[in-house]
């Protein structure tokens, strides 16, 4: 059901819920969480309901959709409310905000937070230089941005580190997982040695192929390369080099990647791009911060940019000592 | 693995990272039946969506049937498609297919299970599932000692090194105390009790999972979990459909072995027991079975527990024969399909609590719960009428369908005088999480490549099982037919009866 209200204010829109609630029969409010969307008015608001509600089937939740309209419009609010077939497990409410309100997206979302439950602030695009001190970001238990739908995915990235905050989190490191999965699942099996370099192969502005590659870099604790393509989408390929032979994952295509490691058949996998839903699905799971993503943004500026495969052969062993030295204080 | 290897790339704090199982393969036997098509192969292809397989995991279908993988492949399509919770993807799929494989044969035929070892030879080879092998027995428990036999012979039972093999098998886990302890010496004459996989799959159910984070990571609950405060326990497993079609396995089985066994007595462990020291295996295992070996049914046998047989008649909306005129069973037969028992738990914490548990076959609907009843306020400062409409406060655990629990209270009803009438609150996990939560049998199939044994019950829970039900089994023996009962209700006036000897009742779920 959609209910609309145009020109209207936030407790108009609290009592609407309660008497749509109690119209639809007494149900408690299975909800665990808030998720607070901000975006802009018109198409991009529309396209962001959809994998919230989709992610809502696995964490029930209240969806606040912020759209900011023009700034220059006379002040006013208007809402519409969807429950039931049209909002999946949630409850979406979508405020749309014109002229001076436009700005004050925290005032309209704070009477319209579930009592008790964690916030969860997402910015599918245009994300403030510092979430969490973003006035809907300081409402928040989780602020989740998406690099790679910024205007300068690497700048963007690099600036993270920078603001981080306990809590943040980026769409472009929850793209990396099945990755990073397939790669540790690959190093547990023998032989066990130690990986003395890694590259990284992605499109030239993908952050997840950076991030991978400071991961990589952050717990190999090697020389990391990330080279740039045009190969393919997003990440290509990553090749982690060892004595006994070398482990490869390639995805040339975005769907199937090659698996090939000494002393296994080379294998394909499905590992296909994962969509706004999956990715945001994964996201709500958690909503303790992410050490993991912190220390691996610390290592993106460690990350060895470019083609330089003659240079590498000799600088692994300063770099590994120096590193050494550097963890031991 | 060797113990020295760390992988630098695990980190305990990664939470993100999902547990993909090592290099294995997965043979069936039975790939034929219906739990295979409608459960198993989805769940093997939802894993395999969600990234939890390894790269070159193999699957080979083991049956009589004259078919080649092609038509194997067809058939797990087939029923991937139409069973599969996740949603079909091309990619996956024929990440899946490259390793299905179909080895046709009968299980006394030596030549087959030679064809078997050379197919996982090959897919070692070819697919690299590193040596390591499950075997699902979804058969007939008559056929185990003819199949770990010729696994044992064809050389594929014993792993070396890091390898592993691993049983799976599925209940019944015999039918009485003396043919489990048979069973469980056939299977391990040639698999280890540790490489044993009993699925019940009742125990890989979300719900069931939570009874245990309910219990023990909360305040609320545990400080009313006992005979203090609670009066008695109701542990219901109902089905609304009947037996027909089922006679050969069902005939001279009954309710009791069928359910009782197994999954209303898991429950039954998990809802009783004792905080475990940690939630490692060996630690829940030893709280379920000290549980379990403290249970004994509560006697007199005729005035504690009730059999039925359910009778033909309408049955929403649809004439339904009864037990007698379904095909395959006997006209004589006295299967029980409806069985309720009364046990007590015999610890400081339970002493005097009841134990309820009752299950059958076209009853009202289907569900599974657990209700905690608790005792009576000791005094309640009201006039009479104002409690007259009062209830016993309850909590019940919906293990099926609409996942979740209820608390019942009362609440006064609005008004100006005082009246005092039950409510419930339900928390629906179920309409919201299981949407996407994962089904039982992917947990468990997972759990069985990852040689994760905490939900799966050991051989020492099963002979327990047998050794609280067998003196009710025994008593039934002698007691010729069951009480008849209607269906679609809830069961022979027997059952109303037994627990109105102690003045209470069972709970409509």
């Amino acid at each position: 059901m959609i209910v609309d209200l145009p020109s209207t204010t936030t407790s108009a829109v609290n009592k609407k819920l309660v008497e749509l609630r109690e119209r639809g029969g007494a149900v408690t409010l299975a909800r665990v969480l808030t998720l607070v969307i901000v975006t802009n008015e018109g198409e991009e608001a529309e396209s962001v309901i959809d994998p919230a509600i989709e992610a809502s089937r696995e964490h029930p939740c209240r969806v606040i959709i912020l759209a900011r309209g023009p700034k220059k419009a006379a002040p006013r609010l208007d809402a519409q409310i969807r429950v039931g077939g049209d909002a999946g497990a949630s409850e979406v409410i979508v405020l749309r905000l014109y002229g001076p309100l436009a700005g004050q997206g925290a005032s309209c979302a704070i009477p319209l937070l579930l009592p008790d439950a964690p916030v969860v602030a997402w910015w599918p695009t245009g994300a403030p230089a510092n979430t969490a001190e973003d006035p809907i970001g300081t409402l928040a238990h989780r602020r989740i941005t998406d690099a790679a739908a910024e205007k300068n995915p690497i700048k963007f990235l690099t600036s993270r580190l920078e603001t981080y905050s306990d809590g943040d989190t980026d769409l472009a490191w929850t793209r990396v997982t099945q990755w990073r999965a397939l790669l540790s699942a690959a190093l547990d099996l023998p032989p066990h040695e130690k990986v003395r370099a890694a590259t990284v192969t992605g499109d030239a502005t993908s952050p997840s192929s950076e991030l991978l590659a400071a991961w990589l870099s952050r717990y190999l604790n090697v020389p990391v390369r990330r080279v740039k393509t045009d190969a393919g989408p997003g990440i290509v390929s990553v090749v982690l080099e060892r004595q006994s032979g070398n482990v490869e994952l390639v995805r040339p295509d975005g769907v199937t990647a090659t698996l090939t490691q000494f002393g296994q058949p080379e294998r394909r996998v499905a590992l296909p791009r994962r969509d706004l839903t999956e990715c945001l699905t994964e996201e709500l799971r958690r909503l303790d911060p992410d050490e993991i993503y912190e220390e691996t943004l610390h290592d993106l500026g460690k990350v060895i940019k470019g083609r330089a495969p003659a240079a590498t052969k000799t600088a692994p062993k300063k770099a590994v000592a120096t590193k050494k030295k550097a963890a031991k204080k | 693995m060797s113990t020295s290897w760390v992988n630098p790339l695990r980190d305990p704090r990664d939470k993100r990272l999902p547990r993909i199982a090592g290099p294995c393969g997965l043979v069936i036997f039975g790939v034929t039946g219906d739990l295979s098509r409608k459960k198993l192969m989805p769940a093997i292809y939802d894993l395999s969506n969600r990234g939890l397989l390894p790269p070159g995991f193999a699957l080979v279908g083991f049956a009589r049937r004259d078919w080649a993988d092609e038509d194997f492949m067809k058939v797990v399509k087939d029923a991937v498609r139409e069973h599969a919770r996740t949603p079909f993807r091309e990619a996956v799929w024929k990440q899946l297919a490259e390793g299905l494989r179909f080895v046709q044969g009968s299980f006394d035929d030596d030549a087959a299970f030679d064809q078997l070892a050379d197919t996982l030879k090959q897919l070692d080879d070819q697919r690299g599932t590193g040596g390591n092998h499950a075997f699902y027995l979804s058969i007939p428990p008559a056929a185990f000692p003819t199949v770990t036999r010729q696994l044992s012979r064809s050389g594929l039972a014993s792993a070396d090194g890091e390898r592993w093999r691993r049983v799976v098998i599925e209940k019944p886990f015999g039918h009485d105390l003396d043919s489990a302890r048979e069973l469980n010496a056939v299977v391990n004459d040639v698999f280890p009790e540790e490489s044993v996989f009993r699925i019940d799959h009742y125990l890989g159910k979300e719900t069931v999972q939570n009874v245990l984070a309910l219990r023990f990571a909360n305040t609320f609950f545990e400080p009313i979990w006992n005979a203090n405060y609670v009066d008695h326990v109701q542990i219901t497993m109902a089905e609304d459909i009947g037996l027909g079609g089922r006679a050969g396995y069902y005939d001279g089985i009954g309710a009791a072995r069928d359910v009782i066994q197994n999954h209303l007595l898991q429950l039954l462990a998990l809802t009783a027991m004792e905080e475990p020291v940690s939630f490692s295996p060996a630690d829940l295992r030893a709280e379920k079975a000290k549980v379990l070996a403290s249970t004994k049914p509560i006697e007199p046998l005729d005035e504690t527990t009730a059999r039925g047989q359910y009778v033909g008649g309408w049955q929403g909306g649809q004439q339904v024969p009864g037990l007698l005129e379904e095909g395959g069973f006997s006209p004589e037969s006295t299967t029980e399909t409806f069985a309720a028992i009364t046990l007590g738990v015999h610890n400081r914490r339970w002493a005097g609590v009841p134990f309820y548990l009752r299950t059958g076959k076209r009853l009202g609907r289907r569900v599974t719960e657990i209700a905690v009843v608790f005792k009576r306020a000791p005094h309640l400062p009201f006039d009479d009428t104002a409690t007259e409409e009062l209830g016993q406060n309850a909590l019940v655990i919906r293990v099926q369908p609409d996942e979740g629990i209820t608390m019942r209270f009362g609440s006064k009803i609005p008004g100006t005088s005082m009246e005092i009438r039950d409510v419930n609150m339900d928390f629906s996990y179920g309409h919201a999480f299981t949407e996407a939560s994962p089904e039982a049998y992917e947990r468990l199939i997972l759990d069985v490549l990852l040689g994760e044994p905490s939900l799966f019950p050991v051989n020492e829970e099963v002979e327990l099982s047998w050794k609280i039900l067998d003196p009710v089994l025994d008593f039934w023996a002698e007691q010729g037919k069951p009480d008849p009962y209607e269906p679609g209700a809830w069961g022979p006036d027997s059952a109303e009866a037994m627990l109105a000897r102690t003045g209470r009742t069972w709970r409509r779920p």
